[in-house]
């Protein structure tokens, strides 16, 4: 690679954090006016209690379980796709890997938090951690939500070290190009950062472990967010596919959302010379095998069920066939797999714009999965008279509408701070492929004898 | 510190300066050579590729099974929560907090290890110039002894037209 390339590369990359237009400032206030508007909401909700919700015996999780399992699945955008990519050594990875692992961890924050929100107390949720209290008080180890902490704990820990370890190196290409209090802060950051020989293959050794390790945690915290629903005898949940299916539903979710935040950057941050349309390409092949994975589930799901012909499973069944639910069934179904498959299936029409059309499409289907899975079950359990309604409040509508703007919000502030592709990986897709070994090692005999 | 270095813009200049300071005397763990991207297609690329990161992240993943084990019997049994027809001690159950603890085992003895070995974060000054992050690798050696100087400076100089400095 030239130094004029390189040198281009570097600055068209570190360009957004050097110039900060009004519209940058303008969409920080939008999107953080709307984030405080949730956090308001959500003090106003701790201090009236949660009558202020539409949660009501028998339907005891809605909104905010929909929340937690539609960010946990969005979380299986980054780290997952970016750890298999990473593994086959997939080229085109390169400008898409860390877009991707920052959704995984700002996902994962945002639907860690749903839980607590969910909680009656949300201060107590220390509660959960195994430590020896005085009250004698020890988590559960057999209940899921132990499970959920465990696991989403050891992936958001694994999904931050592996965003962040990838960063030092450009951390100092940063400190080396900025001055004042950005150079101390970068310089910090780099954890003095040379670039030696041995801190690359070190690194990549790093990186190459954590992409191996993190895999099963990822396949595993869907799982186990499968789990909630799963272990509970309640009408289609108790299902030994759940796991699959949440995992499948991640991965679909996920990539959607990948999507999304990639056509965003490209446009906003003039990235096009390094997020080309292959790119968008290839993950839109991959959405198309997913939204064609969940349908084989659902398809399954409902088959076995209406087989079995089970009349408490069969009355979730048909209200979400051609009941109350039928509307947003239906819906569901056109966004994730109607739309996406006649879309991607033509490969004239998998360009940018259809694939984030059919990305937009599935991140509604998604959220209305995880809504159909939660509510129709638990407003509909075994004896008609412990059947109820669910009706959002306006107090879970703002907190729900504020974490999208929350994850805008945190993904824009990332992208001015650190380079939102990675600089140094993009370089290594750039040499040329010259691997000629032996006729250094020859040349290097020829030195050392005769110098 | 006290180092003597210069920076080249190609790689096939820093793979003759790297012979020549070999056959200079220095041995290769002496020689310095950073640059802004992992450049894996030549010979002086290649040292420092074993690690035993490997094993020590098996060894991590074997302390967070352990810990988790642990965890769930020892405090199943000291305080007993009888839930449902379960024994006390529920091993299936067990099996998902023990495999979380196993990976994020694995996954902090990956990171301490890269630090470690890695050298990160450094303090003490080190053998660095900036031209590198502008696309130069560096090649140097740090606190040379007096008398290899000169032929040092004679093997920095093969790769062409770079500047040879020294702090």
């Amino acid at each position: 690679m030239s130094q004029a390339s390189n040198r281009r590369l570097t600055e068209d990359l570190l360009r957004p954090m050097q110039q900060t237009s009004w519209r940058f400032w303008t969409l920080v206030l939008f999107l953080g006016t709307i984030v405080a508007a949730g956090l308001g909401t959500w003090f106003y909700q701790m201090y009236m209690g949660f009558g202020m919700t539409g949660i009501n015996n028998p339907v005891y999780w809605a909104f905010y379980i929909t929340n937690f399992v539609f960010w946990i699945g969005i979380s299986h955008a980054g780290t997952l796709i970016s750890a298999i990519l990473r593994l086959v050594n997939a080229g085109w990875r390169r400008p898409v890997t860390r877009c991707a692992e920052v959704i995984t961890v700002f996902a994962l924050m945002i639907g860690a938090m749903f839980p607590i929100i969910h909680l009656g107390r949300p201060w107590l949720f220390f509660w959960l951690i195994p430590y020896p209290s005085s009250r004698l008080i020890w988590p559960n180890f057999r209940s899921p939500l132990v499970w959920d902490f465990f696991a989403i704990t050891t992936y958001l820990t694994g999904s931050v070290l592996f965003l962040l370890l990838p960063m030092i190196p450009d951390f100092a290409l940063i400190r080396d190009r900025t001055t004042g209090w950005r150079h101390w802060v970068y310089g910090k950051l780099a954890l003095g950062w040379q670039g030696t020989t041995k801190q690359w293959h070190r690194l990549e050794s790093a990186m190459q472990i954590m992409a191996i390790a993190i895999l099963p945690v990822a396949v595993s915290v869907h799982t186990i967010v499968s789990f909630d629903f799963s272990m509970a005898p309640v009408p289609m949940w108790h299902s030994t596919m759940f796991g699959p299916y949440f995992v499948a539903g991640a991965i679909f979710s996920g990539i959607a959302g990948l999507i999304i935040a990639m056509a965003t950057l490209r446009k906003l941050l003039h990235l096009e010379d390094y997020l080309h349309p292959v790119h968008f390409h290839n993950l839109g092949k991959l959405l198309l095998m997913m939204s064609l994975l969940w349908g084989y589930f659902v398809f399954a799901e409902r088959l076995t069920v209406w087989y079995g012909n089970e009349p408490s499973e069969m009355e979730v069944f048909w209200v979400t066939q051609r009941g109350s639910f039928a509307p947003l069934y239906w819906t569901m179904v056109v966004c994730n797999f109607v739309i996406p498959f006649s879309i991607l299936s033509l490969k004239k029409l998998r360009t940018i714009t259809g694939c984030v059309v059919a990305s937009c499409g599935v991140l509604v289907g998604m959220w209305l999965e995880r809504f159909l899975i939660v509510v129709p079950s638990l407003s509909h359990k075994y004896l008609p008279y412990a059947w109820g309604h669910y009706r959002p409040r306006p107090v879970e509508i703002m907190i729900t509408i504020s974490t999208f703007a929350a994850m805008m919000l945190l993904y824009t502030l990332f992208a001015k701070l650190v380079p939102i592709i990675s600089v140094w990986e993009l370089k290594v897709g750039e040499h040329p492929f010259l691997l000629n070994v032996e006729e250094d090692r020859r040349e290097h005999e020829l030195w050392t004898t005769n110098p | 510190m006290k180092a003597v270095y210069a920076l080249y813009a190609e790689a096939r200049d820093v793979q003759r300066v790297f012979h020549g300071l070999l056959a200079a005397g220095l041995p290769e763990r002496e020689i310095v050579i950073i640059s802004s991207d992992p450049i894996e297609e030549y010979e002086f690329s290649h040292r420092d590729h074993a690690t035993w990161m490997y094993w020590i992240a098996a060894g991590g993943g074997l302390i967070g099974l352990l810990a988790a084990t642990w965890l769930t019997r020892m405090t199943e049994l000291a305080w007993p929560l009888p839930t449902g027809n379960m024994p006390l001690v529920t091993w299936w159950p067990n099996i998902i907090v023990m495999f979380e603890m196993t990976m994020l085992g694995a996954i902090l003895a990956t990171v301490v290890t890269l630090l470690i070995t890695a050298g990160i974060p450094r303090r003490a000054a080190a053998l660095y110039d900036p031209e590198v992050s502008d696309g130069k690798i560096l090649v140097g050696v740090e606190n040379p002894q007096d008398d290899l100087i000169a032929k040092i400076e004679q093997a920095l100089a093969l790769g062409g037209g770079a500047d040879i400095k020294r702090v």
